[in-house]
């Protein structure tokens, strides 16, 4: 393979990586660790950006595979080079990325961090974690890709364990140990795969390109075998229900920010991993084993939106929610028709946007009131209704109604799914009403009726002469400027971008979908499968 | 008639002998014996800084002879009577030796850890000293001038130099054991690379008793192996004839002879052998050893020790009993997956963390076991990357153990490690890096080397071993992790470890080791073609 092509991506790697190593050193200058990571990350978005305009969906569309490519050989004993390229699917979780981590820094920017740790370190390992995100998502070569998948790990694993909450060292051990077991898994696929090119093509390879153009010829029960080292992987990342336990411990233990990252890109991994790896590399595995999927993803639709409803604490309910959204994902990666294809891509940018906005307003409630419990809010409509509005919009958003961004990529991944896969969409929609049980039912508990629940009351210094666990509304409004003030300048900065594209999202569409599109396109026919109703969605 | 008799007796011709092909193991056995003359005649105060600078000065030249021979791409050839065969699996692990013995020798030379070094004196005047030192001075209890451990009040304290001459013989030893063609010249090379070591697991400056049961329980079962070893040689000889390894796997082609005698021969040199490289089930000296052994020598046997062993362990497989490998390769099977469960389960109990290192050295043993069996050129290749690997992040790992100290010694237990993150940022860093080569995350040697060994395995129709491997890796990893998070997670005990301030030397040999560790891990290619340039000789 030849050294060339556009070193955009390259850069797009770097720059977060690089940052990192200059922002860590900065232990002792908090303000100024914090202002070169954010500028890092904003460099970063731009060059997304610049990313974005580079990349032609009309060649996407005439059957160029992957563009902005880049490629060096990297260890030739392994047949593997250092690939980088993108598709629309890798692009707009390159975007996504690049837009959370910036929204995610201005987030933490005044976050109490555990005594003794650094905001340097927490900054340091964000951008890390970025640009290990853009390595996974830009390779091209299936070893690389392995190398970034495993390396995030371990900045992940530090931001959880070092800067989470109370039972943060558990929560991050098992973040490691249930991702660290997939990982090992798949690595035995990736060495299969190696071996296998080697058997077809004389020499082995992790070329994606290379590997999916043997991948048909490769017999049905190796395929098997190596689609479930892959999968057992993914199905951890992305989470789906069996494998999904480690979910709501990080994702509650985790301080906010690092939530965000962890539920709206990271996880995306595996979903991604579905798309990219398993369907193109397995397709006669993929079409054998997708009831499987199928069944796993409907549980996860259902169980994750039951066990949401009954949880106590906001932030594990929030990672509920993720793992019924991640159903809905998978659902339609495995119902095989090029909208629920499209629908499930969008529906992986617009879940980092939904989710994370919900993670960030939920983050800012616990920043006022000190606690996680539901039940100890109340009323917070009548102090904070710009933070109650926000918190609005965000579950609204979470529950697909129409005119946000999730309505368009849940109804591509029902309409998408039902012709081939009836059953399992009907009782995926079952998902849609507990959605909004969920959603309204937290909502009516902590924001709305009168002032009430501890954390709000003692935020507010007692109840006062009110009755007990209330407090008048007159009261309460006259000292919230105190104890729980409404969204401050920096928090509204912070989630405006959020609200622009979910508000935007749900009318205009297209943008995004324009780029989707060629590529699950190219999906639909590496899988050897054919529309069953035709067209592709818009 | 008499003439044609005479000129019929067999004459005792002197082999040829290729003085450049043996050279490096010439000048670290000559160097022993110079060691030890400068040991007796010396006067005391001169033997350190001459010991150290002409065992440095040993190690480079060798190395630089080394590097000379190899430079040339010289073919396999088999000299001093075919009982040496100095092909490139042999170069590869001479260099890897001597590099590993350079890093060795400068922990061991390093007296600013603990004062005066970690070694204390000579077997008699160590017994009186300990009896001394245990009771405060009772019959015997008198410690004389010479065998003082921390020397007069206001003189710097000495240290007991003979661990040089015996590091010395180990590695020529050694270097004799991983090239030596036939049984017999295996056989001694063991012995002389297995005495000192004895010796050096004794000389403990702290913690005496255990250091000397260390030496004890390793001289005992080394004994035992040893016999064993011997009595293999010996059905080995009655089946072939001859104690060569070639004429062993030629007498194994013709199907004439007694398959008991082959197989009974072998079974018996493989427990010797696999003894030495510390794979389970004949592993239960290792942790004991390692722990008891001073962490200099345990990091000289550690890597050392385990790439003479399975150097020795290549050549029989490959050279003697390729041809026969599906009658016995069963049973390695079995001992493989024995040693990677026992190494990784068992090692999730350790509290100490030397214990810790042993069990993981174990389960690596039977990684490493998985391409030693494979005999193809792969996995040879692989093998050989794996210890090159292997030793230098074990190396470090010990280097970096030594500096973790209390009052009374090295800071053992696990507990003592907590918070160490605080204390010392850097050293925490380092080991968590090594723990993570360890653990086999991608960006690590550790990741390399297991790829290249699984990659042959698999190959090779080893699967399921493969599989077997990956999860003793996932559950390894939790205790590699484990300490990652006492270091980082954990609040630092009140009255915990100081890290002592490495000086030169063990600066030098943790740096070396965790530079080879990262750039074994991102650019191999060069170790790797160096390994896989061609294969045993007969």
């Amino acid at each position: 393979m030849n050294t060339g092509g556009s070193v955009l991506l390259l850069v797009l790697l770097l720059v977060p990586l690089v940052g990192s190593l200059a922002v860590a050193p900065l232990r002792n200058d908090d303000r100024a660790a914090k202002r070169v990571a954010f500028g890092i990350a904003i460099i970063e978005l731009t060059l997304a950006g610049v990313a974005w305009a580079m990349y032609s969906v009309a060649d996407a569309a005439a059957g160029t595979r992957f563009q902005l490519e880049f490629a060096y050989p990297w260890i030739p004993a392994f047949g593997t080079s250092f690939a980088l390229g993108v598709d629309g699917i890798a692009l707009v979780m390159i975007a996504l990325t690049a837009l959370l981590v910036p929204i995610v820094m201005g987030f933490s920017w005044e976050e109490k961090l555990p005594e003794g740790r650094s905001a340097a370190s927490f900054f340091a390992l964000l951008l890390a974690t970025e640009g290990l995100l853009i390595g996974v998502f830009a390779a091209t070569d299936v070893f690389l890709f392995y190398v970034f998948f495993e390396a995030m790990l371990v900045p992940m694993y530090f931001l959880i364990g070092r800067f989470g909450g109370p039972r943060r060292q558990y929560a991050a051990v098992k973040f490691f140990l249930y991702s660290l077991l997939g990982g090992l898994v798949m690595l035995a696929s990736v060495i299969g795969l190696f071996v296998v090119s080697g058997e077809r093509l004389g020499e082995g390879t992790f070329t994606w390109a290379e590997l999916q153009r043997i991948a048909a010829s490769v017999p049905e029960s190796t395929q098997i075998w190596l689609f479930l080292g892959f999968f057992l992987a993914f199905a951890i990342k992305a989470p789906l229900v069996p494998f999904h336990t480690w979910l709501p411990d990080a994702g509650a233990e985790a301080p906010i920010g690092v939530g965000v990252l962890l539920v709206g890109v990271l996880d995306k991994v595996g979903t991604f991993g579905f798309l990219r790896y398993c369907l193109p590399l397995f397709p006669a595995a993929s079409r054998t084993l997708a009831p499987l999927v199928l069944v796993l993803a409907v549980i996860g639709v259902l169980y994750g939106a039951l066990l949401a409803v009954a949880q106590s604490d906001l932030k594990r309910f929030v990672s509920y929610t993720s793992v019924a959204h991640f159903g809905y994902i998978a659902l339609g990666i495995f119902a095989f028709s090029t909208q629920a294809f499209a629908g499930s891509v969008l529906y992986m940018v617009n879940h980092g946007l939904t989710t994370g906005m919900l993670f960030i307003v939920v983050g800012m409630l616990i920043a006022r009131g000190g606690s996680r419990l539901i039940a100890d809010y109340g009323g917070v409509a009548k102090l904070a209704p710009l933070l109650a509005g926000t918190f609005l919009l965000a579950g609204l958003a979470s529950l697909a109604l129409p005119g946000t961004n999730s309505f368009v990529s849940e109804f591509l991944v029902l309409i998408g799914s039902f012709p081939r896969e009836p059953v399992y969409t009907i009782l995926a929609t079952v998902g849609i009403i507990f959605a909004a049980l969920y959603i309204l039912w937290v909502y009516q508990r902590t924001m709305q009726g009168p002032v009430r629940g501890t954390a709000v009351l003692a935020a507010l210094g007692g109840p006062g002469d009110g009755p007990g666990t209330m407090l008048d509304p007159a009261v309460a409004v006259k000292r919230r400027g105190v104890g729980f003030p409404d969204l401050s300048k920096r928090e509204i900065a912070v989630l405006t971008p959020l609200i622009v594209l979910i508000v935007g999202l749900g009318f205009f569409p297209g943008p995004v979908l324009d780029v989707i599109n060629p590529s699950v396109a190219a999906t639909m026919s590496e899988v050897g499968l054919t529309d069953p109703v035709g067209g592709v969605s818009r | 008639m008499t003439a044609v008799l005479l000129a019929q007796a067999p004459l005792i011709e002197a082999p040829p002998i290729d003085y450049a092909a043996i050279a490096p193991m010439l000048i670290v056995l000559g160097g022993a014996c110079v060691s030890v003359l400068a040991e007796a005649f010396l006067p005391r105060h001169q033997r350190w800084p001459v010991q150290v600078s002409l065992t440095l000065v040993v190690l480079a030249c060798a190395g630089i002879t080394l590097g000379v021979y190899a430079g040339g791409n010289p073919a396999g050839l088999t000299t001093l009577g075919d009982t040496l065969a100095v092909d490139r699996p042999t170069l590869f692990l001479w260099g890897t030796l001597l590099f590993l013995g350079l890093g060795s020798v400068l922990v061991m030379a390093d007296r600013s850890v603990e004062p005066g070094g970690a070694f204390l004196a000579t077997a008699v005047s160590r017994a009186r000293a300990a009896v001394g030192g245990g009771s405060g001075g009772g019959p015997g209890g008198t410690v004389g001038p010479e065998d003082r451990d921390y020397g007069r009040p206001g003189e710097a304290p000495t240290m007991q130099t003979e661990i040089f001459p015996f590091a010395l013989f180990a590695l020529g030893g050694m270097m004799v054991f991983c090239a030596a063609n036939d049984l017999l010249t295996m056989f001694i090379a063991l012995e002389v690379l297995s005495l000192p070591l004895y010796i050096m697991c004794g000389l403990g400056r702290r913690r005496r008793l255990l250091s000397q049961e260390a030496a004890v329980k390793y001289f005992l079962l080394g004994a035992f192996a040893s016999a064993f070893f011997l009595y293999g040689l010996a059905l080995l000889y009655g089946y072939a004839g001859s104690v060569r390894l070639t004429a062993i796997a030629e007498a194994a082609a013709g199907s004439d002879r007694s398959d008991a005698l082959l197989f009974g021969g072998l079974a018996l040199l493989v427990v010797g052998l696999m003894f030495k490289g510390s794979v389970a089930p004949f592993h239960t000296w290792t942790p004991d050893v390692y722990q008891g052994a001073p962490t200099p020598v345990t990091a000289f046997m550690a890597t050392c020790t385990k790439v003479a062993a399975f150097g020795a362990i290549m050549r029989v497989l490959f050279v003697a009993f390729g041809s026969t490998r599906w009658e016995w390769r069963g049973v390695l099977w079995a001992i493989a997956i024995v040693s990677m469960v026992v190494g990784a389960v068992l090692g999730l109990t350790q509290t100490d963390i030397k214990r810790m290192i042993a069990y993981s050295s174990i389960a690596h043993a039977g990684f490493l076991l998985l391409g030693a069996m494979t005999i193809t050129e792969a996995g040879t290749a692989g093998t050989l990357f794996y210890l090159l690997a292997y030793g230098f992040t074990t190396l470090a790992v010990f280097a970096v153990i030594s500096l973790v100290r209390t009052a009374d010694g090295e800071a053992g237990h696990l507990s003592q490690w907590a918070g160490l993150a605080r204390r010392s940022p850097l050293l925490a860093a380092v080991m968590t890096f090594l723990l993570l080569a360890l653990a086999g995350i991608p960006l690590t040697s550790g990741f390399t080397a297991k790829f290249a060994v699984f990659s042959a395995a698999l190959e090779d129709g080893m699967a399921p071993l493969v599989v077997i491997a990956l999860v003793a890796s996932a559950i390894a990893a939790f205790y590699y992790v484990r300490v990652i998070v006492l270091m980082y997670f954990s609040d630092p005990a009140p009255d915990g470890p100081t890290v002592t301030v490495p000086g030169a030397f063990t600066t030098v040999a943790i740096t070396l080791g965790v530079l080879i560790t990262l750039l074994l891990g991102i650019v191999p290619s060069l170790a790797l073609d160096w390994a896989g340039g061609g294969t045993f000789v007969g």
